[in-house]
């Protein structure tokens, strides 16, 4: 069976202002970001959606020591969308000397995305997704 | 199935190398091959661990590459790429092709040479162990994941931040007290106070520098054979009883990182085959990674309770003398972190505890030892069960 959600698209779909994601018919379950099989039920049987873009911080980090490539200090998170999966991003437009678990844990917000600058390692341009959170 | 042991054991000091990982590799092998007191030209087969050769040194086909710097030509020779868990890995590979009787003897074990590569070189290179298209380009760094792992678990919990910061320091303390007085630890010879711990520079908050394994160069081995071949080589052959291994994909997949599902499914079974429970493990090396991973895998490991495990730190189970002593090899964080000579390194300590050769950090009585071996986003978890063959 085709693939129904490659990674291309998916990023694609992101600089094309969509946020995609794949819901079962079997068990209704959303599996972001995409794979071949439902996250919930292993069916191939999903189609494409469009997400709502709401979710919520779960967890985070402020890194100050950054991977080649990065400009510390930047705020990641795990993000639990409405949906429910949990999608790793960049909490953005928040400063990091603020990024407290009282402030930051359990937070409401909107999913955006950021462009990523290739690297040596990277097999192409990429993109991660970032969060805002709400005011 | 037959019984399977370990003959002999050899590691190099680990920290800052002057050799490559092939030479590593073979002076660990060597060291492995006359403690074991068999001719190299025993061996069969050569399994060895590695997580980065190709960027650290350029150098790939590892596990050939060492069997023939160690005069092996000619003998099947692989490795194993597991991030984190390789040379477990080759070591269960081992264990698994000679319990079927397909081989008699094999090296097996690990090499690294992080200190090739800087900080931030490192820091991208060890985040090939996370999902590259969905995570790696968000910057998570191997130390973000388990700061977000301590967060979830002080919310779970519902206790402090510093009061996990506080279990976290004293994992730290005790990994470097006995890492101290381990000569082949990156730290020997240096004990790290309390102070000093909670001074040090935040890397991803919460975990500050001694929350964090070092980079290090190393490497590892251990001769592998069955049990009636050890038995003439060794009086003291160390029975591998159950070994287990499970996967996950991307950090984010697994939701709550607090309890890790693949750990607890491959240390059942582990304890299945061994027909074991976790109380009856007298000692463990756990991959205390980052400080909160060491209290997370105890209670992964069904040690303690989940929540428990940092009571536990706190109560002093997991030291000398407490209730399952973890990590007195003085563990990742203060012996060193070669990634792929990791698990080898774990099952060495291991088997010097089995027989009595720790010195100041003999755990008394042990009679089953644990290794703990997690590599990547969890994406590879891999565990070893061993006691006296004696
Ligand atoms: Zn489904």
């Amino acid at each position: 069976m085709k693939y129904v959600l490659t990674a291309d698209k998916y990023a694609d779909a992101l600089r094309g202002g969509k946020f995609l994601g794949l819901k079962c018919h079997q068990c209704g379950g959303y599996t972001v970001p995409p794979q071949k099989v439902c996250s919930g039920c292993r069916s191939e049987d999903m189609e494409v959606v469009e997400l709502s873009r709401n979710g919520e911080v779960r967890s985070f980090t402020v890194i100050y020591t950054p991977a080649e490539g990065f400009q510390p200090p930047y705020i990641v998170g795990l993000i639990e969308l409405e949906e429910g999966p949990w999608v790793t991003a960049n909490i953005i437009e928040y400063a990091p000397e603020k990024a407290t678990m009282e402030e930051l844990m359990g937070r409401k917000g909107r999913i955006d995305y950021q462009e990523v600058p290739a690297d040596m390692f990277s097999g192409g341009p990429r993109i991660a997704l970032a969060f805002k959170v709400a005011d | 199935m037959r019984e399977v042991a370990i003959a002999g054991v050899g590691m190099t000091k680990f920290g800052v190398s002057e050799i490559t990982q092939v030479e590593m590799f073979a002076e660990a092998a060597m060291d492995a091959i006359a403690a074991s007191n068999i001719k190299p030209e025993a061996i069969q087969a050569v399994y060895v661990g590695n997580a980065d050769g190709n960027v650290e040194e350029g150098q790939a086909v590892m596990a050939p590459m060492c069997a023939s710097e160690i005069g092996l030509k000619g003998l099947p020779a692989t490795s194993f790429q597991a991030a984190c868990s390789s040379g477990t890995l080759a070591i269960i590979n081992a264990f698994v092709w000679v319990s079927l009787g397909l081989y008699d003897v094999v090296l097996a074990g690990g090499t690294e040479r992080q200190r090739t590569m800087s900080t931030p070189l490192a820091t991208r290179v060890m985040g090939f162990g996370v999902h590259a298209k969905y995570e790696t380009p968000t910057g998570l760094s191997f130390p973000g994941i388990f700061a977000m792992m301590a967060h979830l678990y002080a919310r779970k919990y519902n206790l402090p931040l510093s009061e996990l910061k506080e279990a976290m320091a004293r994992v730290s303390f005790k990994a470097h007290k006995w890492g101290s007085i381990n000569p082949k630890a990156q730290f020997f010879g240096k004990e790290v106070t309390m102070e000093k711990i909670y001074a040090s520079d935040m890397v991803a908050s919460p975990l500050q520098v001694y929350d964090c394994c070092p980079i290090s160069d190393g490497g590892a081995a251990v001769v592998v054979a069955s049990m009636d071949v050890a038995r003439k080589l060794t009086d003291k052959p160390v029975q591998i009883i159950g070994v287990g291994q499970g996967s996950s994909g991307a950090v984010c997949s697994q939701k709550d990182i607090t309890r890790i599902p693949a750990r607890e499914l491959s240390s059942q079974r582990a304890y299945k085959m061994a027909g074991l429970k976790p109380s009856d493990i007298d000692v463990c090396e756990l991959h205390d990674c980052f400080t909160i991973a060491e209290i997370v895998a105890s209670e992964g490991l069904g040690f303690f309770k989940p929540g428990d495990g940092y009571k536990a730190v706190m109560r002093g189970d997991t030291d000398m003398g407490g209730k399952i002593p973890i990590n007195m090899s003085g563990g990742i964080k203060a012996k060193g972190h070669p990634v792929g000579a990791t698990g080898a390194a774990q099952v060495y300590e291991i088997v010097n505890q089995l027989r009595g050769e720790c010195g100041a950090r003999q755990v008394e009585g042990v009679k089953v030892g644990m290794t703990d071996t997690m590599g990547g986003s969890f994406a590879s978890i891999a565990h070893i069960i061993m006691r006296r063959g004696w």
